[in-house]
């Protein structure tokens, strides 16, 4: 463990810009903050009188919210500014409603946005913090790091594990962030699905490929599962969900032939019986609420990070 | 009287010429050719050290006039060519309202005499409408000065309706220009499919967009034996299934841009979107094809696919901004930087390339050549020019370029159309 690392980032936009050390120094502040939130009083001042924005182009309870109580209970002021419109329905520019809501002297931003590199371009354009809270099928890095933070707590640590993520690889930006996260932590990486969700090149990110879903989790000490957007049926990726939940969701008979302290993961929400049956859910191995819990602490990490430790090297 | 030049170093596309020559231009035509030529009250410039070639002629180039001029006019585009070294470009027919008319053809053959910078040829529609749906009055578009048709911006993807329009344009003598693109092979892509695609996690097109359509199109020109010209080839597998049409003797024809023998899509990385056109930049492995291509004849031309748009409408979220570039004032420096200093292409094929092919193609007699009797169309080139593509310095309305910033050795000296000279650095 490198505590001795010094941070010098103050925007988390994709993983890719993130080296081991840097990862690994989230995880552990994360560890810290986790304790936070089992107090009575579940707020420190660590980040009074900062002000933090999300700024959300598309829809989203689960992440939104995590990220307002990461932000509050670290004592920063937030609002929430969340828009379905896309700046080029609106005639304003995103750069230019960011700027705006900067202005009034905002110190971090968060934002989702349906399209990739969204919170790229601001990073670029703004002299304020700007976290990717998730970017079209690109990239979620957050979702990453909770998920490699509850690997770490069940599993002590990434570095040999068999992970396997299994559903629509295509449109997956969660699939991506952990990709590359796992990646660099040391984690053998399997990704499985149908051919026609799998994106072209995929093996370029160094995991192998799988289209077997018994054979990618046999030796798997993680299986991660993707939602599955029922609308790609219509959109003809799929013959039919049913025929996925047959070949691709994950129920206790087809979990029965894997590693009995296998950990079953989901970023939520679930649609139950397709990716997964409701035992499988619910049952011993999965860690799916325990996700959504580090979530918080993963977040306060993040937010500490970048605007608690280094913020004045900035422009 | 006229314009005299004193010794110039002719580059013809079949002959680069050793000695000196001076040329006379008078009456918008080249009148005399020869060693020392004396002309009294013309006047002359002295091109010792440059190159002289016949005008350059971009025959793939987005005006938007008539419908958005807020992106480029007649006016701007036909000074952007102008400094860029062309005396002739034709204009893609996805105007508002479109090209499908004797009207809106004769409105801007109109304006571009009076603006009287470049020369400039509107192409046609296909269909009307560029709808997919009817053909145009292919006869009355010729006859109002349109020496190509092209639905570009889009296929025709109607296999039926393009058969149609091959052999109506047969009879009609009139060249049909291809928009290569399977829309529902490349529906909602906004960069290549590939590695880079699935990194960026952007909806790719893949290169079978294009191809497929290109294949359709060498067996209706087979069928048919029709012509056809593939606009703005992007990718290895056209240039090989075009290499193969032409060894059969299909009467097919070519053009590719230069980004797509400059960049791949690896300038999508930091999602700006002046790295984003259709077809998108592809793979080094494809720039290499279209190079190869570009050398043995396979592409037979160079154009830009200049695609004026305002800031406006490109500064918005990279899948949501528009197609294209604007070309016309970096094509010469790339063309020289790419293909020329490298030595896949001499001195007489850039002519060839970017003046004597096109006019061939499109049926511009007297253009494309230096010889006596021909317009006086000539670019000037200067190889040793060092320059550098500044924002500030472009003349085109838009400034969508993935260049600005960029040096370049060899560039346009003077730009001299229909006997004037309409540029001069």
């Amino acid at each position: 463990m490198t505590k001795s690392t010094v941070w010098t980032k103050s925007n988390l936009l994709d993983l890719h810009d993130y080296s081991k050390e840097e990862i690994e120094m989230i995880l552990e502040t994360a560890k810290s903050f986790k304790e936070i939130s089992s107090r009575q009083v579940k707020k420190v001042p660590a980040l009074r009188g900062k002000t933090i924005v999300t700024l959300f182009f598309e829809p989203s309870t689960r992440t939104r919210a995590s990220f307002e109580l990461a932000a509050k209970r670290l004592s920063a002021d937030t609002i929430n500014i969340a828009s379905s419109a896309s700046s080029i329905t609106k005639g304003e520019s995103i750069v230019d409603t960011a700027k705006n809501i900067e202005a009034m002297n905002v110190d971090l931003i968060i934002v989702r946005h349906g399209s990739a590199g969204v919170p790229r371009v601001l990073a670029q354009n703004l002299k304020s913090s700007v976290v990717n809270a998730g970017d079209g099928c690109r990239s979620h890095p957050t979702q990453a790091l909770l998920d490699m933070f509850t690997i770490v707590e069940e599993k002590r640590e990434i570095k040999g594990l068999n992970v396997t993520i299994v559903g629509d690889i295509l449109h997956s930006r969660v699939a991506r962030s952990n990709m590359i996260g796992l990646i660099k932590l040391g984690a053998n990486v399997t990704v499985c699905g149908p051919s026609t969700l799998m994106p072209i090149g995929i093996e370029s990110y160094g995991v192998k490929v799988s289209y077997n879903v018994d054979e990618a989790i046999k030796d798997a000490d993680v299986i991660m599962l993707l939602r599955l957007q029922l609308e790609r049926q219509k959109e003809k990726f799929l013959p039919s969900v049913r025929e996925y939940a047959r070949k691709f969701g994950i129920n206790n008979n087809r979990l029965a032939k894997a590693k009995s302290d296998v950990l079953i993961m989901h970023p939520g929400p679930t649609n139950r019986g397709v990716e997964l049956s409701a035992d499988v859910a619910d049952g011993a191995r999965s860690v799916i609420l325990n996700q959504v819990t580090n979530g918080v602490a993963v977040r306060m990490a993040v937010l500490y990070l970048l605007l608690g430790v280094k913020k004045e090297s900035k422009k | 009287m006229g314009l005299l030049i004193k010794n110039a170093k002719i580059i013809n596309a079949d002959k680069e010429h050793n000695q000196l020559q001076d040329i006379h231009l008078d009456k918008g035509k080249i009148v005399k050719i020869g060693p020392s030529i004396k002309v009294d009250g013309a006047k002359t410039i002295d091109v010792k050290g440059k190159l002289v070639m016949p005008g350059l002629i971009d025959i793939h180039v987005h005006l938007r006039e008539p419908g958005r001029e807020d992106k480029e006019t007649i006016e701007t585009g036909s000074m952007a060519a102008a400094k860029g070294g062309f005396t002739t470009i034709m204009c893609m027919p996805n105007t508002r309202p479109v090209i499908d008319n004797c009207m809106i053809a004769e409105q801007i053959i109109d304006e571009a005499k009076r603006v009287g910078l470049t020369n400039v040829i509107p192409i046609g529609a296909i269909t009307k409408g560029q709808k997919d749906e009817e053909l145009v009055d292919m006869f009355e578009l010729k006859e109002a000065g349109c020496l190509a048709l092209s639905d570009d911006g889009k296929s025709v993807v109607n296999s039926q309706l393009m058969r149609m329009a091959m052999e109506y344009a047969k009879m009609a003598d009139i060249l049909l220009i291809e928009h290569c693109e399977d829309p529902l092979l490349s529906a909602g892509g906004s960069m290549n499919e590939g590695e880079q695609s699935t990194r960026l996690g952007l909806k790719g097109d893949p290169y079978i967009s294009e191809s497929v359509i290109v294949s359709r199109d060498i067996e209706l020109a087979k069928y048919l034996d029709a012509r056809v010209h593939f606009a703005h080839m992007s990718t290895r597998r056209c240039v090989e299934l075009i290499r193969f049409a032409k060894s059969q003797g299909i009467k097919v024809t070519a053009e590719a841009c230069p980004h797509h023998f400059t960049l791949t899509d690896e300038a999508v990385g930091t999602f700006s979107t002046s790295a984003k056109m259709n077809p998108p930049l592809r793979t080094q492995d494809d720039i290499e094809a279209i190079k190869e291509g570009i050398k043995d004849g396979t592409i037979d031309c160079i154009v830009t696919d200049h695609a004026p748009h305002t800031k406006e409408d490109k500064e918005v979220e990279f899948d949501h901004a528009p197609f294209g570039i604007i070309g016309l004032e970096t094509s010469v420096g790339l063309t020289i930087s790419e293909l020329v200093r490298p030595k896949i292409l001499s001195w007489c094929e850039m002519v060839d390339r970017m003046s004597t092919a096109p006019a061939k193609i499109v049926g511009l007699a007297n253009k494309g050549v230096i010889q006596e009797g021909a317009d006086a169309d000539i670019t000037i080139i200067d190889p040793e020019l060092e320059w550098e593509f500044k924002l500030e310095e472009i003349v085109s309305k838009s400034k969508n370029s993935p260049f600005i910033g960029r040096k370049f050795k060899g560039g346009v000296d003077t730009t001299i159309f229909n006997g004037k000279i309409v540029y001069q650095i």
